[in-house]
């Protein structure tokens, strides 16, 4: 059989030598090359204190938008779950009723928005299907949870604050 | 009473209660334990005479060798009640006859020794390693001799049986 | 004897002593279940605990505590004395070595001279071997007293390691003892004193000896007794709690004072280059033998785990091998090169 690449290296079957059969040598080889791992610059990091820098293109749990005068982007026109191939995401859709004009920017809104994050892949095709720029991936993660039902999140979860009225938000 | 006296009571209670609890437990585990407790109290009786050497060597020897043979074969073994093999009778009268006779020697030979007084105060060297050493390799030396050949012997005698 | 006439001080020093040295080897060992978080932390690049106290320090303090208050389990078939009697042999055997060790020279106190040692008896190295050969039975007892099989099988595996290496280990000892003349611990440090250590003399009796005493801890390249990750913990394997934390703690105490050991036997011990001709009071120069004692001990516990994270365990077949098979047949080879070297010393042929 030709070889793919010419990196392989034959397995060296001969007898060992008498040096190479003290095997004192080889542990003091081995025994030098951890040794200078005590130095190495370490691979983990403080972990509260200091987190890892994400890259500019990180694709993390997904929030809802606000427009700039803290209404909700979201009109439930259905896309992001559309687009979402893992199926992740659900919603109801609900009529704005007279006098909710602060509250919702469109005469429709998502009165249900759930993604569950254990179906959730972190592809990012909602945020690139949302025409109304509503949902936007984050720099966290999902955090650890008991309960199945702890993954799925709500509006709640997912909507920013309300920069105007943060009380009310979030419950 | 002083604390040799108060030493060697003690150690003497415990080898003597030991010795008897190596023949009336009815756990061979805990016999065996026993006979541990009861070499370590010797050996406390070989250092209250200074005997150094013996101390460490019967602790090397008894305790840390032979016992842990002992414990391992015991170990090894299924030691249920139910399958302990029919204790025969005249097995126990064998056994008292020939304990009694022993006895019976025993005494005879210790009512016509005699019994050299020890003498007190300062202790011997006798029993430190470099005296016992030198009398070893130079008075006797052909015994000392004849048994490293009888150890010799005896570890061919266990290769030979390994190998079969 | 009377009691009265008792040296009062004498009892006060040694009781001192003891404690001292028991509290020394206990706190070591609490702190070498740390180091060797560390160590591992570090080869393998990473930070080790440092979450309980700055550094971790506090690390030892915590582990202890999960450990008592951990639920105790006594199997129910286990045979309860000898369950409780198992770890408490193997702490008691690790302790009992420490008696022998010198651990300094004669301190001064306003007339009034403390050897720093325990018990200078004139076979201090055979007791060494007595209690190392004693501590088998922690080993056995609980692995016995769990009637669990494979306590068993790990406890006759790790019974057998240690009494196989114990002969290689005496028999190095033997080639030192020979240049020594002497078993006591105090007079090898002192032959030492010159700056000639032993190790110079033996280096082959070093190497056999320091193999048997990672073999005797039960430490990795040898760590066959409780093979955690592929043959199911070994023989305390049935323990919980603190009984648990006993025997991992004998081990540590173990490591210490073979560590201890070495540097007594093959690297002078209290002694350090130069120490005479400084000029210091002699105090002074006791106490820096103290830390330099205990330098090399540390140096030897961190070799100790350096080579824990370095050397893959050995398979059953080998360790036996190895023990029997290399290094009984060296250890007698160095002990007749060094008999035939003294004697063409002394008489010349």
């Amino acid at each position: 059989m030709q070889a793919l690449t010419n990196r392989a290296k034959p397995v060296d079957r001969r007898p060992m030598t008498f040096f190479e059969k003290l095997y004192l040598p080889a542990i003091a080889k081995g025994m030098g090359i951890t040794f200078k791992h005590i130095f190495r610059k370490k691979a983990t990091v403080n972990y509260p204190e200091e987190t890892r820098p994400f890259s500019p293109v990180f694709r993390g749990l997904h929030i809802l938008n606000r427009d700039e005068e803290g209404r909700e982007r979201c009109t439930a026109c259905g896309l992001c779950a559309v687009a979402c191939p893992a199926e992740a995401i659900t919603m109801e859709a609900a009529e704005r009723l007279p006098g909710e004009e602060h509250l919702y920017r469109e005469e429709k809104y998502a009165a249900r928005y759930e993604i569950n994050m254990l179906r959730c892949i972190f592809c990012g095709f909602c945020e690139e299907a949302c025409p109304k720029q509503a949902i936007y991936m984050t720099e966290t993660f999902a955090p650890a949870n008991y309960q199945r039902k702890g993954f799925i999140y709500g509006k709640d979860d997912l909507l920013i604050p309300d920069p105007k009225n943060p009380i009310t938000v979030n419950k | 009473m002083g604390i040799d006296m108060i030493i060697f009571t003690v150690l003497s209670a415990i080898a003597i209660a030991a010795a008897l609890g190596v023949i009336l437990s009815k756990n061979p585990v805990n016999s065996v334990l026993c006979m541990i407790t009861c070499f370590v109290a010797i050996a406390g009786h070989y250092i209250m005479l200074n005997a150094q050497f013996l101390f460490v060597v019967h602790l090397i020897v008894y305790t840390g060798a032979i016992m842990v043979l002992f414990l391992f074969v015991l170990m090894m073994m299924n030691l249920n009640a139910d399958i302990e093999p029919q204790k025969r009778n005249w097995l126990k009268y064998a056994g008292a006859i020939s304990g009694g006779a022993l006895l019976l020697v025993l005494v005879a030979a210790l009512r016509d020794a005699s019994v050299p007084a020890i003498q007190s105060g300062a202790p011997t060297d006798i029993g430190l390693i470099s005296n016992l050493g030198k009398t070893l390799f130079t008075s006797y030396v052909v015994p000392f001799e004849l048994s490293s050949v009888l150890f010799l012997s005896a570890m061919v005698g266990a290769v030979v049986i390994g190998k079969k | 004897m009377d009691l009265t006439l008792i040296d009062k001080y004498f009892l006060i020093e040694k009781i001192g002593l003891i404690s001292a040295v028991l509290a020394i080897s206990l706190l070591i060992a609490m702190y070498s279940t740390w180091a060797e978080r560390k160590v591992a932390a570090w080869i393998q690049d990473r930070r080790g605990p440092n979450r309980a106290g700055p550094f971790g320090l506090l690390q030892p303090l915590a582990d202890g505590g999960k450990l008592f208050f951990k639920e105790e389990i006594i199997p129910s078939t286990a045979n309860h004395f000898l369950f409780v009697l198992g770890p408490s042999m193997a702490m008691l055997t690790a302790c009992l070595t420490s008696a022998v060790i010198p651990w300094g020279d004669v301190l001064n106190f306003g007339g009034y001279a403390v050897s720093l040692q325990i018990a200078d008896v004139n076979i201090g190295v055979l007791w060494i071997m007595a209690v190392v050969g004693m501590g088998v039975y922690g080993i056995m007892i609980g692995g016995w007293a769990s009637n669990n099989k494979f306590s068993l099988l790990a406890a006759c595996r790790g019974a057998s390691q240690v009494i196989s290496y114990e002969l290689p280990m005496g028999l190095a000892l033997i080639a030192l003892f020979m240049i020594s003349g002497s078993l006591s611990l105090k007079d090898i440090v002192e032959q030492q004193r010159d700056g000639l250590w032993y190790v110079v003399l033996q280096p082959v009796g070093f190497l056999i000896f320091l193999i048997c005493a990672f073999a005797e801890c039960n430490r990795t390249p040898f760590d066959l007794p409780e093979a955690e990750n592929e043959l199911n913990g070994g023989y305390h394997l049935e323990y919980s709690s603190m009984k648990l934390g006993f025997y991992l703690f004998a081990e540590y105490i173990n490591m210490f004072i073979s560590s201890a050991l070495m540097a007594t036997l093959y690297f002078g011990g209290y002694s350090f280059p130069y120490m005479d001709s400084l000029g210091l009071s002699p105090n002074l120069v006791t106490i820096l033998g103290i830390c330099a004692l205990f330098l090399k001990t540390f140096a030897f516990i961190f070799f100790f785990m350096w080579v824990r994270w370095t050397l893959p365990r050995f398979r059953y077949d080998q360790l036996m091998k190895l023990g029997w098979k290399v290094l009984i047949p060296l250890a007698l080879l160095n002990m007749l090169i060094t008999g035939a070297v003294i004697l063409y010393r002394q008489n010349g042929f």
